[in-house]
Parts: C-alpha cells; sequence; structure tokens
C-alpha cells in the first residue's frame, strides 16, 4: 500500500480544508476551559464543504443544542484521521456527494427539517455508520465533551475520596451499618 | 510487585502442572499449587500491565487490557446485533478478568446448587444440580473472604457509599428492600500492604491503587516469589497434547514472536474464561478425540451461560455524578430468592452500576442517535444506576463452537457464542426492569431508561461439572471425565448460572481443586 502522506502529497495536493468557529457560549463550561473563544481544526482529506458537511450531518446524528461546534469539529477531525485509508475517504466522499445531489444542490442550503429528513432517510447506510461509529467515540471522548456532560474522568490517584464522592445532599444519609466509614488514615489531597 | 521468573522450566520438563490462563482460576489455581511444591508453567495470553500502567480513559483502557481476537455471535440475543464481535468484554492481560471486575464477592446460595431438583424440568432449558454443594464449598469461601478481604465478613468493615449508593439506598429503602454497600474485595482499610479504596470510579480499568484484589496484585507475585512458578506472557495456546493411552502431555502455544512452542506437562489446567477454554478444547481434536478433547459426552461448549442481565438508568433533578467512586456501591439482594410466584424460577441481584461519559455513549443505547439517545447523555452528571444481574438458563443450543469461516492471527478458528434468551430470563429481565424502575421512582426520578445487555463479562458453563460422564465434562472437583490429568479451573465449570457475581466462587473452586490436585500428585494418581 502507498504510504497515504505520500499518495496526500502526489494525488489530493488540492485537497485539504479548514474548519473555523468561535464558541457559541462564552459562559459554558467549555469557555472556561479553552485558550480563546475562537476555534480552527485543519482537516487533510476533506475540503472546506465536506468538512463543514460532516460537521452538521454530525449534529443531526447527535443532537446537543448547547454543545459547541468545537466538540463536533473533533469528530470530523477523528473521520479525517479514517479517511486516510483510501476506501474510507471515498466512502466518505461519495456519502457526501450523495446529500448534496440529493438536496439537489448544497444539502447545507437545506433548511434543518429538510436536512434531517435526509438524514432518517439513510439512516443504517453504511456512510451513516461510520460517521455514527465515529462520532460515537469521538464526540464523547475529549476533555471538552467531559466539562460540558458534567463528567469529572480521571482525577490523579488520590480519586474522589476527599473531591465529593458521596456528596449528594438532596437525599437523607444512609446509615453508617449500610454504608461505611471514610478510613481514618485518609487525608485530604 | 515483583513479575520476575526466580526459576525457569525446561520445555521438556514433564514434571511441570501447565496452567493456563492466569485469572481468577488460573492465577488462583497457580498460587495454590506453588504454595504446595507444585512446579507451575503459567502460560498467559496477554502481556504484563502493572497497576502503575492502568488508564482512565475508558477507550484506552479498554483496548489495553481487553481480549480484543476476533470472535463471531449468533442467535437472537441483542448483543449479536449491537456488538456480532464483541460477545464478551473479558481481558487478555496478566490478572485476567480480575483486572477489570467489580469486585463483586458473593457466596451461591446454597439452593442454587440444586437448581434441577430445586426449580424443576423447564422446558427448553438444561438444568442439572451440581456435583457439589454448598457444604464442599463453604469452607473454601471461609478462605476466599479472608484471602480476598471482603468487606462484611471477618469483621472487616463496608466501604462507604457513594453518591449512586445513596440514590439506591433511598429507594430501596422506600420499596422496603436490604440495602449495603456490599461484600467487596475492596480494601475498606489497609490491609496486606495494600491501600485502601480511592473511590477513583476505575475499577473496570484496572484498579491503580491496588485496593481491588486481583490475582495480577497477590496470587501472581505470590506464587512467583515461591520459585516454584513460571509465568509466561503473550503464550497463546493452541493446542493440548495427549498420548495413546489418552493422557495429555503438554501443550503447543505460540510465543510472543509467533513461534509455536511446546510445553510438556505432568498435568494441564484449562482456565482461559469461557470462551476459550471450550475453544480450546474443540481446537485439540484428534483422531482418539475427534470432536475435541475431553467431549466424548458433546457437553464442550453446550450450556452457556452468560447471566440475566440489564440495567436501569434514572436522571434526577439534582446531580449524582455517578462515576465518583466505586463502580459496585451498593447492592440489593432481596430479589435473589427462589420463588416462582413472581412467574420464573431463579432470581436476580440488583448492583450499582457507573460508566463513564465515554462508555456511556457507547452502552447505554448501542447503535442509538437523535434526540431520543441525546437526552439521555444530556443528563449523563444527574443519573444513577444500576446493573441487574441473575440466573440465566442452560440450554444446550447456547453454545460456544468454533467458526471454521474466521481465523485469528495464528490461523486458529474463531469462537462462535450463540445465545438465544429462554422465557425465563425474559421474564426475570422484565420482572428486573420493573424492579429497578420502581427503586429509583421511589428516589424521585424524572426519567427511566431501561439499558439492554453489554457483552458479557460472566461467561459460564461451556464444560460442566456433572455427577454422570454423560451429563458434562468434568467432575466436582474440574478434572475431566475423560482425561484424569486435564483440569476446568475457570468459570465453564458452572452447571448452572446462579444469581452471584461468580468471581468468588470461581476462586473457592480453585483453592479446593489446588489442593486436590496436590493430593492427588501425591498419591501418584495423576
Amino acid at each position: 500500500m502507498t504510504h497515504p502522506s505520500l499518495s496526500r502529497r502526489v494525488f489530493l495536493e488540492a485537497s485539504g480544508g479548514t474548519l473555523v468557529g468561535t464558541l457559541a457560549f462564552a459562559n459554558g463550561a467549555i469557555a472556561m476551559l479553552a485558550p480563546s473563544t475562537s476555534w480552527a481544526v485543519t482537516t487533510e482529506q476533506f475540503d472546506d464543504h465536506q468538512a463543514r458537511t460532516l460537521l452538521i450531518f454530525t449534529r443531526h446524528l447527535l443532537p446537543h443544542d448547547t454543545l459547541e461546534d468545537a466538540v463536533y469539529a473533533l469528530v470530523v477531525k477523528d473521520l479525517d484521521r479514517q479517511a486516510a485509508d483510501p476506501q474510507v475517504r471515498q466512502q466518505l466522499t461519495n456519502g457526501i456527494a450523495t446529500l448534496d445531489r440529493q438536496a439537489g444542490g448544497e444539502w447545507l442550503a437545506l433548511n434543518e427539517d429538510d436536512r434531517q429528513a435526509q438524514v432518517e432517510a439513510i439512516s443504517g447506510s453504511p456512510f451513516f455508520k461510520t460517521v455514527h461509529g465515529s462520532a460515537i467515540v469521538a464526540l464523547y471522548n475529549n476533555p471538552l465533551a467531559f466539562a460540558h456532560f458534567g463528567y469529572g474522568g480521571g482525577v490523579d490517584d488520590s480519586g474522589y475520596l476527599h473531591r465529593g464522592f458521596s456528596d449528594i445532599t438532596w437525599l437523607p444519609e444512609p446509615p453508617i451499618a449500610a454504608s461505611g466509614t471514610i478510613p481514618v488514615d485518609s487525608t485530604p489531597a | 510487585m515483583d513479575y520476575t521468573n526466580q526459576r525457569t522450566f525446561d520445555h521438556d520438563d514433564d514434571g511441570v502442572v501447565v496452567v493456563i490462563g492466569s485469572g481468577a482460576g488460573g492465577g488462583t489455581l497457580a498460587n495454590g499449587l506453588a504454595q504446595q511444591g507444585i512446579k507451575v508453567v503459567l502460560l498467559e495470553a496477554g502481556g504484563l500491565h502493572t497497576r502503575t500502567d492502568f488508564h482512565t480513559d475508558e477507550w484506552r483502557a479498554y483496548e489495553q487490557l481487553s481480549w480484543l481476537d476476533p470472535r463471531t455471535t449468533s442467535g437472537s440475543w441483542r448483543v449479536a446485533q449491537d456488538f456480532p464481535n464483541l460477545p464478551a468484554w473479558i481481558c487478555k492481560t496478566v490478572g485476567g478478568s480480575t483486572t477489570h471486575w467489580s469486585a463483586c464477592s458473593l457466596r451461591i446460595q446454597p439452593h442454587e446448587f440444586e437448581a434441577r431438583t430445586r426449580y424443576g424440568d423447564l422446558e427448553g432449558a438444561t438444568l442439572l444440580d451440581w456435583p457439589i454443594g454448598y457444604d464442599d464449598l463453604a469452607p473454601y469461601y471461609d478462605r476466599a473472604e479472608k484471602r480476598l478481604n471482603v468487606t462484611r465478613t471477618n469483621d472487616i468493615p463496608g466501604l462507604p457509599g457513594n453518591n449512586n449508593f445513596k440514590v439506591m439506598y433511598s429507594g430501596a429503602q422506600k420499596l422496603g428492600y436490604e440495602c449495603n454497600t456490599g461484600h467487596m474485595a475492596i480494601n475498606s482499610r489497609e490491609m496486606d500492604s495494600r491501600g485502601h479504596c480511592q473511590q477513583r470510579g476505575f475499577c473496570f480499568q484496572g484498579c491503580r491503587s491496588g485496593a481491588k484484589w486481583s490475582t495480577l496484585n497477590t496470587e501472581i507475585p505470590e506464587a512467583l516469589a515461591t520459585g516454584n512458578c513460571e509465568m509466561r506472557t503473550r503464550a497463546h495456546v493452541a493446542e493440548i497434547t495427549h498420548d495413546a493411552s489418552g493422557k495429555v502431555t503438554g501443550v503447543s502455544y505460540f510465543d510472543g514472536n509467533g513461534e509455536m512452542q511446546h510445553q510438556k506437562a505432568r498435568v494441564v489446567a484449562v482456565a482461559g474464561n469461557s470462551i476459550e477454554t471450550p475453544r480450546l478444547l474443540l481446537n485439540s481434536a484428534s483422531t482418539q478425540f475427534p470432536d475435541g478433547l475431553a467431549n466424548g459426552s458433546g457437553h464442550v461448549g453446550k450450556h452457556y451461560m452468560r447471566h440475566m442481565t440489564g440495567s436501569v438508568y434514572a436522571a434526577f433533578e439534582q446531580p449524582v455524578h455517578m462515576y465518583r467512586g466505586t463502580v459496585m456501591a451498593g447492592i440489593i439482594p432481596d430479589e435473589a430468592r427462589h420463588d416462582d410466584g413472581r412467574g420464573f424460577a431463579g432470581g436476580y441481584e440488583m448492583e450499582t452500576i457507573a460508566l463513564g461519559l465515554p462508555l456511556a455513549a457507547a452502552f447505554l443505547n448501542p447503535g442509538g442517535w437523535g434526540r431520543d439517545f441525546t437526552r439521555m447523555i444530556d443528563q449523563y452528571d444527574h443519573l444513577a444506576a444500576m446493573w441487574l444481574v441473575g440466573e440465566d438458563m442452560p440450554r444446550d443450543t447456547n453454545r460456544v463452537t468454533l467458526n471454521h469461516d474466521v481465523r485469528d492471527q495464528h490461523g486458529l478458528p474463531v469462537a462462535n457464542v450463540h445465545y438465544d434468551d429462554h422465557d425465563n430470563d425474559i421474564a426475570m429481565r422484565n420482572h428486573a426492569y420493573q424492579q429497578g424502575s420502581d427503586v429509583y421512582r421511589a428516589a424521585g426520578a424524572v426519567d427511566i431508561y431501561e439499558v439492554p445487555p453489554y457483552p458479557s463479562t460472566h461467561n459460564l458453563g461451556t464444560c460442566r461439572m456433572s455427577e454422570k460422564p454423560e451429563d458434562g465434562v468434568c467432575n466436582g472437583f474440574g478434572q475431566t471425565h475423560e482425561v484424569s490429568n486435564l483440569f476446568i479451573s475457570d468459570g465453564s465449570q458452572f452447571t448452572t448460572s446462579a444469581a452471584e457475581n461468580p468471581t468468588l466462587t470461581i476462586i473457592a473452586m480453585a483453592m479446593r481443586q489446588a489442593e486436590h490436585i496436590g493430593e492427588r500428585m501425591k498419591a501418584r494418581a495423576i
């Protein structure tokens, strides 16, 4: 097999694109983490239009209204990595072209309901499955998503013992006999 | 922890016991034998990942520890549709699935050893009483609980309950259910040079603190320290060999470089988990054993059980943060009894479970998309969850077979896992969904989600023990009926699944088997 970067240099010189955006929720959990409100993600296998189509398609698949495009862009980035495999690239670019063809121009130019109808019409297709398979991992396995959805993930090895593992106050405290005590030798980190 | 071999054995040394697999069964057996001065070669298909290697990135941990060699599925179970090449989520690493287990350590109830007698003849099920009873295992359960520092035994205090537990406890109380933080093989206090639980929340990804018992952090280093046990990692056993008399003579395995090796043996014990164990026996077919080694009865691979499972996730108005702290943080045992007034035989446990965001996205509604799917994820930090685990019915059509059309990296036919839910399993799951939902409603849930079974972690029964040779593969000590120096040493031995998480029983049986093998070797009977 040809080395992917080599084949890209030779055959796909004109390809590649950039997704850019500005954080929509200036006070959101993601904005708190981000060094700046502008973001950009570059793609090697997709041009701007293809990358944008994949991003919006992913928003239809896994719609979280207040989740930043910057996180959805990570799915496009993952698909871009997978598309280094020419077969995957072809499946994805064909899928995008089909969406556009069926839209009679640009799928992105349709209104949201019409775009949604087209997504539903191709659910279960190989293109759909590839995007879904990538999205279900890439959309949720990153620090921005963790912050947005309130998942603390791995803290250091001192764990949650002194970081709120039992901090619920909206329910009565279970008796010690049913639960247990914090080990006495343990001190807050 | 020192994992260096203090001694190595020659491949032609036919005095060794070869133990295949280093998990709950194999790791415990290897140490049990080595402590008696018996020479052991422990073969583990996976590599050595020690506790400082473990990850909190759930996908990375999954890739590090899981058995990801190809497998196939068939049957009407939902796992075959959702995860066609991942029937089971079990491990390929030193310590086997004890690196991944929740550490929930329950004894099988006395009546569950007599399932056929107690439940009667259920159509479409192949129930059979175990050839051993609760009393045979009781002393070994005692030893296992001491060995594992199981909480709420031997005056060891319970683990402090996390938020997920508090929610379960609140609902349980309102329904009149018993509920506590369970019998866990996780240190609630520093013991045996292992620290106490830090409530990290990554029991499934390998315990970095070492508070959770695993063969990786106890049995294996102890076995190696005796100087009687040699561990070989990345040793994938392809075939068990035998002589003309029908005794096993050793094993052929691929080493880490993919080179075929042969290790002679006096005794071979197989503990590859209930999918790989029958696969190995079937792949060891010969002219003398045309249907697979020790398979004259035809039971190898049959009666595959994986427990009736399912989960209930519930969203609350207030945050829960279920991912903080131990995964199985609370248990409700009330429905584990046998009471066919509920419309099914056997019982089930309700145990809290928690998944991080990455795995929750993959497992809560596999294949799901659109707003039905994302609504649940949007509630992630407000979710509490429980796993439902109960006795499933053995069936001779639920089985592990060889798929000759699909080969692994060594060219060996892979295992196909076929499973159809029995009506009893479905009735039990529906009941469990109902009761689990009621627990969370009583605690104030605003949304309830019934989540389908995950890939199996409790794989059982594919070389079951039986009184009569024609009913199973091995006897009450795991010794195969047909080959006196071949033992089954993992959950494959289970005659029925019982409701409880199986690991404590696998360990107790391995301790008992180690004594038995030692005695039989001393008596020169094997």
